[in-house]
């Protein structure tokens, strides 16, 4: 006799226990060596502690943000592809990374350094683009009829996508050499967030995200069959496409204006889960989260150690694996 | 038993004659969007307890556009549909697919999901927000794979399977849902005459020995004739005829429907009825 339940809970057992082993291993490992317990031992001043100092002010912020950002990303892909009926869709197919990229584009290009609370202005410009972003593609989506349109939803997606990378080289050919140096690093994806209080303006929208992910996966396995089938299942379909749309959008902004657009995490994650536990989102949906979770922090453990001391962004690790992956899927399909 | 000495249309009481009304849909019309033309115009029909009824018509005469209407999954741009004594728009779609379930034409996954998992979703609606499919749940699934000949498949993925065996997998899952109304939206029309004949005598098995009440949409005449008591004709989004199956299934009407003269035999022992199309008039 089959147990659905039981099922669930071992599989997301397992992907949580690899989730938090890599979140605990991935600090202590890097292009210097340290000391654990020089680091959490209270015997050295803080000052003094290199140790320490390492761990907690370079590593550890750098590797939970990479934590949230994979989680969020993964998690965003999963829903994004439930909701286009497209498992070749990205967090960012919908143009709302194009939108955070740009907002952070001008708020370096303007030199824009004030900050609230301890959060530069880069991310802030960054989310806030991500917004305006969401709300073309919703209000195009929503205006030809009373639903969600997932064809105009994919369309408004690529179209604001290139629409929005003309406004970003243009912001970039206008800006100076410095900033388009920022700005080109911005756009790798780099977690090197330098500090919590980034992390801890994210997380909000993280949480509020994950939070509607939560009601979201047995709707989402009927949403996979289309529209009047998931209907005359009982899904209320409008009221799903919205939750969806808003919480995945909400979840990649927040991801965005934290690591940059990183790109690949929202594909290849949620299909390596696929390939490993087949397609139920409830099984899916927190899977690829802890994946892509532990996947980022990984990636970025490789970007940070592979041309040591160099420190590469990790976007370029995951586009070197997700690039690959991404060609041998469509291959596989057709 | 052969299928063809199942087909016993007349036997069972007629449309507007026999038991309590499921399902009524009065005077319902329904446009796309503001500008587009009246796809379904003002349509009145009744689907009683334990009937099994034929929907005919050409192609875009409204046929599929009535089914969402009677599921509720549309909502009439005027009129109502009522299920028992109780508005369907005012019901939510979870207590709606509690009583009525639906079989597209075809279903199309962009996921890789087993047959198992396609029926199982059938219970979405019996099933609380976090709740996961219990024992009782699983039960009713296999059940719906066993009435449907699918139980073997059950382990298989969805789009490893053939036409026929997707149509009944599918059939398996609106089964699961417990619904007292199955409406079907041309279930044979992508089969071969083997598949057509096995699903149709499947329909008329739950029908019969399992009480449920059915609506088919078809443009398959022989399959109406065999199964269907009764029949509701559409074109252009309006019901010509409607009555018992021996009634309306006329030359007359199949010239109405479809500008096409035919002939229709009754064979005297069994009651059953062929169409035989002749020739497309001008």
């Amino acid at each position: 006799m089959m147990n659905i339940r039981r099922r669930i809970a071992m599989v997301v057992l397992a992907f949580l226990a690899f989730a938090i082993a890599v979140i605990v291993v991935a600090p202590m490992v890097g292009s210097t060596s340290i000391s654990l317990s020089k680091a959490f031992g209270r015997s050295v001043d803080w000052n003094e502690n290199v140790d320490a100092q390492i761990f907690f002010v370079a590593r550890l912020p750098r590797v939970l943000s990479g934590a949230l950002v994979g989680a969020a990303l993964a998690a965003a892909g999963v829903v994004l592809q439930a909701l286009l009926r497209n498992p070749l869709a990205t967090p960012f197919t919908l143009g709302v990374s194009a939108g955070a990229a740009l907002g952070a584009m001008v708020a370096i290009a303007i030199g824009l350094d004030v900050g609230w609370f301890g959060v530069s202005s880069v991310p802030i410009a960054s989310f806030a683009g991500s917004l305006v972003a969401i709300g073309i593609v919703y209000a195009l989506a929503t205006s030809q009829r009373r639903g969600l349109s997932t064809n105009v939803l994919l369309l408004a997606g690529v179209t604001l996508n290139s629409f929005f990378s003309a406004l970003i080289l243009f912001v970039q050919y206008v800006s100076d050499f410095t900033q388009s140096v920022r700005a080109v690093r911005w756009l790798m994806g780099d977690l090197d967030v330098g500090g919590y209080s980034s992390i801890v303006a994210a997380l909000p929208m993280l949480l509020a995200a994950f939070g509607v992910f939560a009601f979201l996966p047995r709707t989402l396995n009927l949403l996979t069959l289309g529209e009047d089938v998931a209907a005359a299942r009982g899904v209320d379909v409008m009221s799903a496409q919205r939750w969806a749309f808003f919480s995945a959008s909400l979840a990649t902004g927040a991801a965005v204006s934290l690591g940059g657009p990183i790109g690949f995490i929202g594909i290849v994650v949620p299909h390596l889960v696929r390939l490993m536990i087949g397609s139920d989102h409830r099984i899916v949906l927190p899977a690829a989260a802890l994946f892509g979770a532990a996947f980022t922090v990984l990636c970025d453990l490789t970007a940070r150690t592979i041309m040591a001391p160099l420190e590469l962004p990790v976007g370029i690790i995951t586009a070197l694996i997700g690039g690959p992956f991404f060609l041998w899927l469509l291959v596989k399909r057709s | 038993m052969s299928f063809r000495a199942r087909a016993t249309p007349g036997r069972r009481p007629s449309l507007f004659l026999d038991g309590p009304t499921l399902l009524w849909a009065d005077n319902v019309s329904f446009r796309y969007s503001t500008a587009a033309p009246l796809v379904v115009n003002e349509v009145t029909v009744r689907l009683n307890d334990g009937t099994l009824t034929g929907i005919l018509g050409p192609n875009g005469s409204g046929k599929t556009t009535l089914l969402r209407l009677l599921s509720g999954t549309r909502r009439p741009t005027a009129g109502r549909v009522h299920l028992d004594d109780r508005a369907l728009d005012r019901m939510s779609r979870r207590e709606a697919a509690r009583h009525i379930a639906v079989v597209p034409q075809e279903t199309e996954l962009a996921f890789e999901y087993t047959a198992i998992e396609i029926v199982l979703m059938g219970r979405h609606p019996h099933l609380g927000l976090f709740t996961v499919e219990g024992p009782a749940d699983i039960e009713l699934a296999q059940q719906a794979m066993a009435a449907t000949g699918t139980a073997h498949l059950a382990d298989r993925p969805f789009h490893q399977l053939s036409g026929g065996e997707k149509q009944r997998v599918v059939i398996a899952a609106a089964l699961a849902q417990s619904p007292r109304l199955l409406l079907l939206d041309e279930p044979t029309a992508s089969l071969d005459l083997g598949y057509q004949l096995e699903v149709s005598a499947l329909l008329q098995r739950l029908n019969l020995e399992q009480g449920v009440t059915l609506a088919i949409s078809t443009h398959d005449l022989n399959l109406a004739a065999a199964i269907c008591r009764d029949l509701i004709m559409m074109r252009d989004g309006r019901v010509i005829a409607t009555g018992a199956t021996t009634d309306v299934l006329t030359p007359e009407n199949v010239r109405r429907l479809y500008d096409v003269e035919a002939d229709v035999h009754v064979h005297g022992d069994t009651g059953h009825m062929t169409v035989v199309p002749v020739r497309r008039l001008p």
